[in-house]
């Protein structure tokens, strides 16, 4: 074992103790809460701050770590909603799966494969826009991934069996109202470890990536992209790369919105709305936390909904003036102002790139490249 | 085929209205290598200030409603004008070009909203009397189409051609070229590049509300939301003709309105702007700098 | 004029136009395995340009270019970087906001064979490369005399050690021909010895061709082998270095230019 892994070993775990602190915390809440308070507020709380968290974290890998700007988020969640609910709904026609009714082993598998299907086709289609959107430069990229979106929502809300009746005949309709995965809050509260383990797990994946020889190409043609060539970095492999695995991500974000919703429509998913299911509130999200900082997202993603919670179900908000009460009922409105000022003051966003390290506060800053700093002429 | 023909001047009425958009997203592109995602949005400030000045031209000035597009190009200008100044004059000094685009998005976001919470202006669609733009039906050779049709084509031509000319006659057009081609030799030349920016911005934004004056004698209604999807859909145009060219905006504007008027017509309504995107996408593809774009590499 | 040396770039009639107006033409150039060549020439007379075409960044209009005999026209960048040519740029470009050490380890990218489910698991191949890189990158700090600065950001050097680390990071591709576009440009007479050191050293180590971009031509002739004069995109001259001092052409092109800049030379 080499003194760089030593290093990272320690940190890999007080990372899993920190894990088993936030199980932990969950456990022990729902014991104390209320059933009332537990079930119908906290849980579909964190479920759905999980989904935001998973959609930040997958956009800054292009958006922060990459440096290039797609507009489209929302879009690959949508592929990935659309293929998870169809799924289990044509599982359920076939007699196969009925959410209310499942083993939980069973139910586990089921909310795990079709995730899982959303994930990959949304990767799939990465990989078809990503090919020659990532020719073009940063601007049109981002018009081309803006328009990439539309068409998902344009063709999705066209597709016969995503209508109204969901698989079976069914007019056109942009909403598809029997979602066989929406589960129910009691199953919600029941498996709410299981969204959680899902996060952590696809967090973890990410910052793996981050901190090998991806994250360090990636990085690199951020920086520069022709100095990265320039050393021998297959640009365009890894931009497609990037791309593709922060679909993948954003796919499987979309498969648990399925989970968490009892219909879908296709308003959820597109460049602007007026709830927060767009592509723009995930940009704030990425801009407010840090571009390039995967603990800025998850920060960002969790004061983002609970502001925004705070701002539709908060008792102070009676409290204010008329006037302030009326702009919340345009939440939109808020995050782009949050947006404005945070671009324009810290370009960079609140954390920049840092990152939270556990590790780094209990035990200091003994990393292997740390001790030559100080040796050296430094300041 | 009269059908077909019928579809054209839908087509190009349409187009026009996208050109004239266009134009500014080209011109403030040329000038800062930005994608203003706001420009759609001042066609909505436009909008409304036609909403709210038509009645009072009418009924108590006495004037023709057009008239009202005076004030739209005033108000329209200050509203880019002060966004240039306010938001992205201070991130182009310091930041990169993806928080100059990020700033765009956030005040596009921002215009549309601070409408919708504005009470006299949304959130629901207002409407504008329709008999004040209901002109007499023109047939020719058995295509119908009406004198607000012509004028609208007519007019974007007319504008088109008088930018065009700005641009390349006058001591203003020519320090917008200058700019655009180099900022650090043109301040060496004596040209004061924040002010021409500042102008770029003020033309741009009101030939929006010209295209406001367009869409309201079209559609009699103004929403929050109505400069979102034209406004983006300008942009494909202009980056279909060839981003920074005049001609190009044109042109693209065009392409993108008969593309329209044939897939609604032909296909699906609710497929139009999907198959817009679409053949943005393969002339990128196939012609990176546009129809009538050149191809310029990135300096090393 | 023989040269016992393998020969390591060839260059045959290479140019590139650029919409009928051409930039370089006729461009002919050997070089041999360590040798010290330098290509000098007014400003905008498309010493750059060749570098960009020997880099890929371009990809020439006429003629071909081989590196120990492989034909490379066409290829990208980072194919021609995996060749064997690395250069560094006339206006740094360094990854700012990496860390030294990682600004030298992007170059190895290339040769890191472990794959994602490698970085995924945190097997031990990916433990063993990473340490193994971070070795070889160290190696190659030293010898630029950066390693006291590894964990510093590359934004956070002076001036004269991001050319440094530009050099570093080029070394680190395993490269067999350096190309250095202006090393020297920008840097005071200290720090320029320093470079000239250092580009000696590596030179002697690694026994690579050097290929050498400057403007500045006392430096020029005091250390390359040969040289070879371009101007308006031609060759005007090459030989030894006392061969070219004496050249009325190249005098000429050079006094073109010292008359409209004085204070370049004083």
């Amino acid at each position: 074992m080499n003194t760089l892994q030593k290093t990272k070993l320690r940190g890999t775990g007080v990372n899993l103790v920190l894990i088993v602190l936030l199980f932990a915390a969950v456990l022990l809440l729902s014991q104390t809460l209320s059933d009332n308070v537990y079930r119908r507020v906290l849980v579909p709380i964190i479920w759905q701050m999980c989904i935001f968290i998973l959609l930040g974290t997958s956009l800054n890998l292009t958006l922060g770590y990459l440096g290039q700007l797609t507009l489209g988020h929302m879009g690959f969640a949508g592929i990935g909603a659309y293929t998870a609910a169809l799924t289990s709904l044509a599982l359920e026609r076939a007699g196969l799966f009925e959410a209310s009714e499942a083993a939980p082993g069973q139910l586990i598998l089921v909310i795990l494969g079709c995730c899982l299907l959303g994930a990959i086709f949304a990767a799939l289609l990465g990989l078809l826009v990503g090919i020659p959107a990532l020719r073009l430069r940063g601007d049109y990229l981002a018009i081309v991934t803006l328009g990439f979106g539309l068409i998902v929502e344009n063709v999705i809300a066209n597709l016969p069996f995503a209508g109204g009746e969901g698989l079976s005949r069914g007019t056109a309709s942009s909403s598809l109202y029997a979602n066989g995965l929406g589960l129910s809050t009691a199953l919600q509260a029941k498996y709410v470890w299981l969204v959680l383990l899902i996060t952590v797990l696809c967090i973890a994946i990410m910052c793996m990536l981050i901190n090998s020889k991806y994250g360090r190409a990636i990085k690199a043609i951020r920086d520069d992209e022709i100095a990265a060539a320039a050393s021998g970095v297959n640009t365009t492999y890894y931009k497609i790369l990037t791309f593709v695995v922060s679909a993948f991500f954003a796919g499987l974000a979309g498969g648990l919105y399925a989970t968490c919703f009892s219909s879908l429509t296709t308003a959820s998913f597109t460049f602007t709305s007026s709830s927060i299911w767009n592509s723009t509130f995930i940009v704030v999200i990425v801009v407010l936390g840090g571009m390039g900082s995967m603990t800025g997202s998850v920060l960002a993603a969790v004061a983002m909904y609970l502001l925004n919670y705070e701002i539709k179900n908060g008792g102070w908000v009676n409290a204010l003036p008329g006037f302030i009460q009326s702009l919340f009922q345009f939440p939109m409105l808020i995050y782009a102002l949050v947006l404005l000022v945070i671009i324009i003051f810290r370009p960079r966003g609140i954390l920049g790139t840092y990152e939270f390290s556990l590790d780094r506060l209990l035990f200091g800053k003994d990393r292997p490249g740390r001790k030559a700093r100080k040796g050296g002429a430094g300041k | 085929m009269t059908e077909f023909l019928q579809q054209l001047i839908i087509g190009l009425r349409l187009g026009s209205v996208y050109a004239l958009v266009a134009l500014g997203y080209t011109m403030v592109y040329g000038i800062i290598r930005l994608i203003n995602f706001a420009h759609g949005d001042f066609i909505m400030v436009g909008g409304y200030t036609l909403y709210f000045t038509i009645p009072i031209l009418l009924h108590q000035i006495g004037l023709p409603a057009w008239v009202g597009v005076l004030a739209a190009i005033v108000i329209c200008a200050l509203v880019g004008v002060a966004v240039e100044l306010v938001a992205y004059r201070p991130v182009r000094k310091k930041g990169t070009s993806m928080s100059a685009l990020i700033t765009a998005i956030a005040m596009s976001l921002l215009l549309e909203n601070l409408a919708q919470a504005i009470p006299a202006m949304g959130p629901n669609p207002r409407v504008i009397s329709e008999e004040i733009f209901s002109t007499a039906p023109i047939s020719i050779g058995g295509v119908s189409t009406n004198l607000a049709s012509i004028m609208t084509i007519l007019i974007a031509a007319v504008v088109m051609a008088a930018l065009q000319l700005f641009v390349q006659k006058t001591k203003l057009g020519r320090a917008m070229r200058a700019v655009s081609e180099n900022k650090e030799a043109s301040t060496l030349v004596g040209i004061n590049v924040n002010r021409t920016i500042v102008t770029t911005f003020a033309i741009g934004s009101g030939l929006a509300a010209v295209a406001a004056l367009m869409y309201c004698a079209q559609y009699h209604t103004v929403t929050t939301t109505m400069g979102s999807m034209l406004g983006l859909k300008a942009f494909v145009a202009a980056v279909l003709g060839g981003i920074g060219l005049i001609p190009g905006a044109m042109l693209g504007g065009i392409v993108v309105g008969i593309i329209e008027a044939l897939v609604t017509a032909y296909i699906s309504s609710s497929l139009a702007n999907a198959v817009v995107f679409l053949v943005l996408i393969v002339v990128l593809l196939v012609k990176p700098a546009g129809i009538l774009g050149k191809n310029v590499g990135e300096k090393v | 004029m023989s040269d016992t040396r393998a020969v390591v770039l060839k260059t045959e009639h290479l140019g590139i136009s650029f919409g009928g107006l051409k930039a370089v033409s006729d461009f002919n150039m050997e070089i041999h395995e360590g040798e010290l060549m330098g290509l000098i020439g007014p400003n905008g007379a498309g010493k750059t340009t060749v570098f960009n075409l020997l880099t890929g960044v371009y990809v020439p209009t006429e003629g071909a270019f081989y590196l120990n005999g492989e034909k490379l026209n066409g290829k990208k960048t980072h194919q021609v970087v995996a060749a064997g040519i690395a250069r560094t740029f006339q206006n740094i470009r360094l990854f700012k906001a990496m860390t030294v050490l990682e600004n030298v380890k992007i170059a190895f990218t290339k040769d890191i064979h472990y794959n994602m489910l490698d970085s995924l698991l945190r097997t031990k191949k990916y433990w063993k490369t990473e340490q193994e890189l971070t070795e070889r990158a160290m190696e190659y700090l030293r010898i630029v005399h950066l390693d006291g600065k590894a964990d510093q950001l590359a934004s956070s050097l002076p001036y004269g050690q991001q050319r440094k680390l530009e050099i570093a990071r080029a070394l680190a591709t395993d490269m067999k021909l350096l190309l250095l576009d202006e090393p020297a440009a920008g840097m005071n007479p200290t720090e320029t010895a320093e470079l000239l050191e250092c580009i000696n050293t590596i030179r002697d180590t690694f026994h690579v061709a050097i290929l050498l971009i400057e403007h500045d031509m006392s430096l020029v002739m005091r250390v390359c082998e040969r040289i070879q004069v371009i101007n308006f995109g031609q060759t005007i001259a090459s030989g030894y270095p006392a061969e070219i001092a004496s050249n009325p052409e190249v005098i000429e092109a050079y006094l073109g230019e010292e008359e409209a800049d004085e204070d370049a030379e004083n």
